[in-house]
């Protein structure tokens, strides 16, 4: 019954795939969020302007349709710029190739980067600006301040909506599979239409997301745990 | 936390670097990267393990070897695999691609590689016929971008026969075999080597090859298509394929795969 | 872009010259899948909440299961998977149902939906102010009515910001519908950028079309949550 017929390897490099894929994209997606938080609560019309641009049309659209659009156009505007620099000069020739994975962590950075906005945005406004005023009156530069206090608390209230986008994000990569990425779906499809054994492979691929699944809601446990130090809890 | 932070950033910057090299190299080749869609066996495919094999992939080596250069194989869609040469993905396409007027207008093609003749696949016993008048009402699969997708758009869905389009020709036969499909229309070769003659293909036979083609949707013979703007690798690409026949390599791996011409004359399905 | 149109807007629109297509089939997937998983979901949504563990346990698995694994993986399991069991060919009702690409894609969607909205109505019902219970109580009223009259009306509406993100999420999610040969609005974008080869009129015009339904729909919930949900304005 549970006979993988040789296609173990290539399942396991999949689900290595699926799991570096996420985790870059969370990284892109955070970095992106923190940026886009900080865009939207400044006082500037135009970074203000931009983000919600950003976060609405994010938003609006489809992750597939963006995807698509990235995969394929992003590496027409790519070759055109590489080519406007091979053209000023002709000593090298720069080139520069967007495979599936690394469109997929673009693609999955920039999207979820806009949910991101939305979650720093609102863990943000909630950190007491009494505690933000006192930071600065102990003279601590803003770089200090947000190091030292926006952050740390700003991670509390955000780490709910963290996880989420977290999830959210694991279950996304199964898309990148349909532009070409050996990701743990695509070896279990290929496996399935090679054997006529589809059912039990993609039960597979979903006992893995499964898997990836509890495992990080028990890190986000511990994380949560973590970031509540110091926060006293209403007895009821 | 600060430690933390400023690793990620670091790894992220590292990250950034290794997986989108902006390569910086002195102008020569020093790969040739093929653009494949590997659900075409005995053509191209992918082994359990993952690797690229087939008839096309033996070629695309040895032209490489020719070249002296390293070999690359890239997976793409077949329905997206002109416009991802175009941009760049790749150097040339090598995926079973045949001629075609329509298809000449965006990319140049090498030399012949090979030549088959586009059949239909049916159920044992049930008698269809690659006709319009033999399919009206039944339900036939093709994979999205070939020219039999052409072919059965232009000649069969006005008149009544249901086509679907699928992104890989293995999810074709995937349905064919569940029953979804009445029939599908392919390579003869490719459908004889790749699922006909495997264990898969115990009930299906040929219904016969298409000859009805006066709009020419099914063009000439099958080659590599290069991006018009590189005609140097166009030139290189056509040596080594004349190399190849003139040093015997190309029957070397001919009979590796097939038991007859699949050059020269396209084989009869009469045996069929 | 504009030889885009000429060539395929009506596609785009709602016909291929065949099928039902492009922005008409997205919506009748939206509507179908959110209709059923909803009518799916408010029983659930009760019995997720249930006393007896019994009937909590297998709800919580099922949501648990198709939230815990991507849309993708479930619809492919259900078009291509089921579909090469052998059970599934001999019964005939099953054979029919499941030969229909369009029925498998409902019916992941609608499961997978159902899912997420079981979750969102059963965490409203969950927090139903305990003043809402005792009042209906005190009228004497079954916990049938009660239910009936008090508890769903109340965690409907205030579920209804959370569901109308689930309904944009859903609209989304139904681009997968096109690996399963579903002629919906990406699948014809698909179709208009492999015989243009230009990748970017045909996806942003798809693009634009899901931000306008996209919007209709934020616009239409808000016009709901403002009608539904005026009496916990301050």
């Amino acid at each position: 019954m549970f006979d993988l017929a040789g296609y173990g390897p290539q399942l396991l490099s999949g689900t290595v795939t699926t799991i570096e894929l996420s985790l870059l994209s969370l990284l892109v997606s955070f970095l992106l969020g923190l940026l886009g938080a900080t865009a939207k609560l400044s006082k500037h019309r135009i970074f203000k302007g931009v983000a919600t641009i950003y976060t609405t049309i994010i938003r609006g659209v489809p992750d597939l349709v963006l995807m698509l659009l990235i995969f394929y156009s992003l590496q027409i505007w790519v070759n055109d710029f590489t080519g406007w620099l091979n053209n000023l000069q002709s000593t090298y020739s720069f080139g520069l190739q967007l495979d599936p994975f690394t469109s997929g962590t673009i693609t999955l950075g920039f999207i979820y980067g806009a949910y991101f906005t939305e979650t720093f945005r609102g863990a943000f406004l909630a950190v007491p600006k009494g505690q933000l005023e006192a930071a600065r009156a102990f003279g601590m530069r803003s770089g200090l301040v947000f190091r030292r206090v926006l952050f740390p608390q700003m991670m509390r209230h955000a780490l709910p909506g963290l996880g989420n986008n977290w999830q959210v994000i694991l279950k996304a990569t199964a898309l990148v599979s349909i532009i070409g990425l050996s990701d743990v779906i695509k070896a279990a499809q290929a496996a399935g239409e090679a054997t006529y054994r589809s059912f039990f492979f993609i039960c597979i691929a979903g006992a893995v997301y499964l898997v990836l699944t509890i495992l990080s809601n028990g890190v986000l446990m511990l994380l949560e745990r973590k970031y509540a130090i110091g926060v006293r809890r209403a007895v009821l | 936390m600060k430690k933390v932070f400023r690793s990620a950033f670091t790894a992220l910057c590292a990250l950034g670097v290794a997986s989108a090299p902006l390569a910086a190299h002195a102008k020569q080749m020093h790969e040739l990267r093929f653009g494949v869609d590997a659900t075409y066996p005995p053509f191209e495919s992918l082994s359990p393990s993952g690797a690229f094999q087939g008839f096309d992939i033996d070629l695309g080596k040895a032209i490489c070897a020719e070249l002296a250069t390293k070999c690359v194989f890239v997976s793409q869609s077949f329905d997206g695999i002109i416009p991802a040469l175009e941009a760049r993905k790749f150097d040339a396409i090598l995926s079973s691609m045949t001629v075609t007027p329509e298809r000449a207008k965006q990319i140049a093609f090498s030399t012949e590689m090979y030549n088959e003749p586009t059949a239909l696949i049916v159920r044992k016993g049930s008698g269809l016929k690659p006709t319009a008048e033999s399919l009206k009402g039944k339900t036939v699969g093709v994979e999205a971008g070939t020219i039999q997708e052409s072919y059965a758009k232009t000649y069969w869905e006005p008149m009544g026969v249901k086509v679907v389009s699928y992104p890989g020709q293995d999810q074709v036969y995937a349905d064919l075999l569940s029953g979804r499909l009445d029939a599908s229309l392919q390579d003869s070769v490719e459908a004889d080597y790749g699922f006909l003659k495997t264990s898969r293909g115990a009930d299906f036979q040929f219904g016969g090859d298409v000859t009805y083609d006066p709009k020419d949707v099914l063009g000439s013979y099958i080659a590599i298509g290069v991006r018009k703007d590189d005609p140097e690798l166009l030139k290189k690409i056509d040596w080594a394929i004349a190399e190849l026949h003139k040093k015997g390599i190309y029957k070397k791996i001919e009979a590796k795969y097939f038991t007859f011409d699949v050059y020269g004359a396209p084989p009869a399905n009469s045996m069929n | 872009m504009i030889e885009i149109i000429k060539q395929y807007g009506l596609a785009y629109l709602c016909w291929d010259g065949y099928n039902v297509s492009g922005t008409a089939m997205t919506l009748w997937l939206l509507v179908l899948s959110c209709g059923m998983g909803f009518c799916l979901a408010l029983p659930l949504a009760i019995a997720r909440n249930a006393r007896s563990r019994i009937i909590r346990f297998p709800v919580w698995l099922f949501t648990f299961i198709f939230r815990g694994t991507p849309l993708y993986v479930q619809l492919l399991l259900i078009y291509s998977g089921l579909y090469q069991l052998n059970f599934v060919h001999q019964h005939v009702l099953l054979n029919d149902f499941f030969r229909q690409a369009i029925n498998c894609t409902v019916l992941s969607f609608l499961l997978n939906t159902g899912a997420y909205t079981t979750e969102i109505f059963a965490g409203a019902i969950r927090e139903t102010s305990h003043g809402e219970v005792d009042a209906a109580l005190a009228m004497g009223m079954s916990r049938f009515t009660m239910y009936r009259r008090i508890i769903i009306p109340s965690a409907l509406r205030r579920a209804l910001p959370v569901y109308s993100n689930e309904v944009i999420l859903m609209l989304h999610a139904t681009t997968l519908a096109f690996t399963a040969t579903v002629p919906d609005l990406l699948k014809v974008a698909n179709d208009a950028y492999s015989a243009t080869y230009d990748p970017f009129d045909a996806f942003t015009l798809a693009a634009l079309l899901y931000l306008c339904i996209s919007f209709a729909l934020i616009f239409g919930f808000r016009r709901a949550e403002r009608r539904f949900l005026a009496y916990l304005q301050p």
